[in-house]
């Protein structure tokens, strides 16, 4: 019972991780229909990000490590959804008009492009950090093993939870929101009624790219290593819960996340560490098969 | 107000007008009748800038829009309820009205929303309904309230009685008027309902495959010997 509380907490730790990069998966698929493959690279951009910043602001004196955070945060937010917003501008947009494919093909090489700069400017060499937040819950005590809570995950979760209420709020009920949504639905009756369409998209990469600027920070303090690959992994566990949650639904990819994470967890802490990767490939694939809209996938039939 | 001239507009290789001429006066309904594949909603389409004309000028207010993108050729006061209505399925009644005044003032938002729920109540009680739902009359209304909802001062309708019970046609077509007369919006409409749209036009174009091939006064063309024969015979 311990046991498997302890990879229930790590498993929504994790979870909450996957499902903040899985939300911009689904916003950019639900807006123009393309997978923007760089997102992972963009997450790992915000783990870097997070590592120097965290680095500068200690060799400036910031010793308060609270303040420490949310100064690491905005930073983090700012670089990576510039990288965002730049990927869209450059990569995407001009081949807007074109085949379906192009994008598709230009969203690889920029994830290719984007790991082997950052690989060219911080080397191949991973990036430790030491512990920032320590400490933690010991919630229960039995049999010798201990159930812990640390006080890093319950900053993830809180987080998580704040973003994900905020990101709701943003969605339902603003104008911003709701022109994602229009655009969503029908790009050019949205343009009609005078959406700047265009603005639109690139808010939305932007959106994503500050989520996984969050996601990047967590898995930083998290794991205390990053290396320019990380990107790769976890993007494709992320599209994964995009897909598991149902492509285009902002709830399904928090959903899709916390199981991606709880599969994972519970896969490695009571089968092999080895082969929990494989698991959560073989779920995107028996998705793709049995469910392929996802499990809070809209159906793709509307009375019109 | 709005004057197009020898616009061109093509979908690939296909022409599907070419060379059209037309004026809009402020203040004015104008019909825009034709058989099917025409090119009528394509030169309404086209006005908005999508698809863009090839060729061609389109002025509207005295200013060049023929390569303006169409959030902002929109901007200046032009709405389109469009063919096929295109209503947003998974937004409610009152989020597409909100939609509807993307471009405009907030300051008028509450009363403009009142004035589009006088024209048609029915909206008024669905509006928290998710628009894919309505039925095709109620989306018909909820596609002319929207455009209505930016204030425009030129409404383009295509072809707005389209699978309409004839009760409802009427109304709509009553409430085209009075959209016209009391709001002073300049109408331009594109219709299948030769009749009934020549009846309330001030005046009239007649397309064929992408070409107009007559114009004037609605009275004249529902006079006009070739627009009983082709539009209007068997129907009334
Ligand atoms: N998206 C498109 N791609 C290719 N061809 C198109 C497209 N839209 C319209 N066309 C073609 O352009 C021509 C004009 O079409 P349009 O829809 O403007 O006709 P219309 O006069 O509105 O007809 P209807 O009365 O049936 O609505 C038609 O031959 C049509 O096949
Ligand atoms: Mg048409």
């Amino acid at each position: 019972m311990a046991y498997f509380l302890q990879q229930l907490i790590n498993g929504l730790t994790l979870g909450s991780i996957y499902g903040l990069i899985a939300i911009g998966y689904t916003m950019v698929y639900g807006i123009i229909g393309m997978i923007n493959f760089a997102h992972g690279e963009i997450y790992m951009i915000g783990a870097f990000v997070t590592i120097i910043s965290l680095l500068v602001l200690a060799s400036a004196g910031v010793t308060s490590i609270p303040v420490a955070l949310v100064l690491t945060l905005i930073v983090t937010m700012f670089f990576t959804s510039a990288y965002g917003w730049t990927v869209e501008r450059i990569a995407y947009r001009p081949l807007r008009a074109s085949h379906k494919l192009a994008p598709l093909i230009s969203a690889i090489g920029m994830s290719i492009f984007l790991q082997n700069y950052v690989q060219l400017l911080q080397g191949a060499r991973g990036k430790p950090l030491p512990p920032i937040v320590t400490g933690g819950f010991t919630l229960m005590d039995s049999g010798g093993f201990s159930v812990h809570l640390s006080y890093l995950q319950l900053f993830i979760f809180l987080l998580t939870v704040a973003l994900m209420a905020g990101f709701s709020t943003l969605i339902a009920s603003t104008p911003l929101g709701r022109a994602q949504r229009a655009c969503e639905q029908d790009l050019g009756m949205a343009a009609l009624l005078g959406v700047d369409v265009d603005r639109t998209i690139s808010l939305t990469f932007v959106m994503g790219a500050a989520l996984a600027a969050v996601a990047g920070l967590m898995v930083t303090l998290y794991w205390g290593v990053v290396d320019f690959f990380i990107g790769f992994l976890a993007g494709v566990k992320a599209f994964t819960a995009a897909v598991l949650g149902g492509v285009g639904s902002l709830p399904g990819a928090m959903l899709g996340g916390l199981l991606i994470g709880l599969i994972e967890a519970f896969w490695s802490g009571y089968f092999s560490v080895q082969y929990k990767d494989v698991s959560v490939f073989a779920i995107l694939v028996l998705v793709l098969i049995f469910r392929p809209t996802g499990l809070l996938g809209k159906p793709e039939v509307e009375k019109v | 107000m709005l004057s197009i001239a020898g616009v061109h507009t093509f979908y690939g290789k296909i022409e599907a007008l070419k060379g059209v001429d037309l004026e809009v006066g402020a203040g004015e309904i104008v019909a825009l009748i034709g058989a099917n594949g025409a090119g009528k909603s394509t030169l309404l389409m086209t006005i908005c800038g999508r698809p863009r004309a090839a060729r061609g000028r389109i002025v509207f207010d005295g200013r060049d829009i023929t390569r303006m993108e169409t959030f902002q050729i929109v901007r200046l006061g032009l709405a389109q309820s469009p063919e096929g209505r295109r209503i947003f399925p998974r937004m409610t009644v009152l989020e597409n009205l909100q939609m509807g005044a993307t471009t405009a003032d907030e300051r008028y938002y509450a009363d403009d929303l009142e004035r589009v729920f006088a024209l048609f109540p029915i909206l008024k009680q669905r509006q928290s309904q998710r628009g894919g739902t309505l039925s095709g009359g109620e989306q018909q209304m909820l596609a002319i309230g929207r455009a209505l909802m930016s204030r425009p001062r030129l409404l383009l309708l295509d072809e707005p009685s389209l699978g309409l019970a004839p009760l409802v046609v009427k109304q709509i077509f009553e409430v085209i008027r009075e959209i016209n007369e009391q709001q002073k919006v300049t109408v331009f409409l594109v219709e299948q309902n030769a009749f009934h749209a020549l009846r309330l036009a001030h005046r009239g174009y007649v397309m064929q495959t992408g070409r107009v091939t007559l114009s004037g006064s609605g009275r004249e063309l529902l006079a006009n010997k070739e627009v009983r024969a082709a539009y209007l015979e068997g129907g009334h």
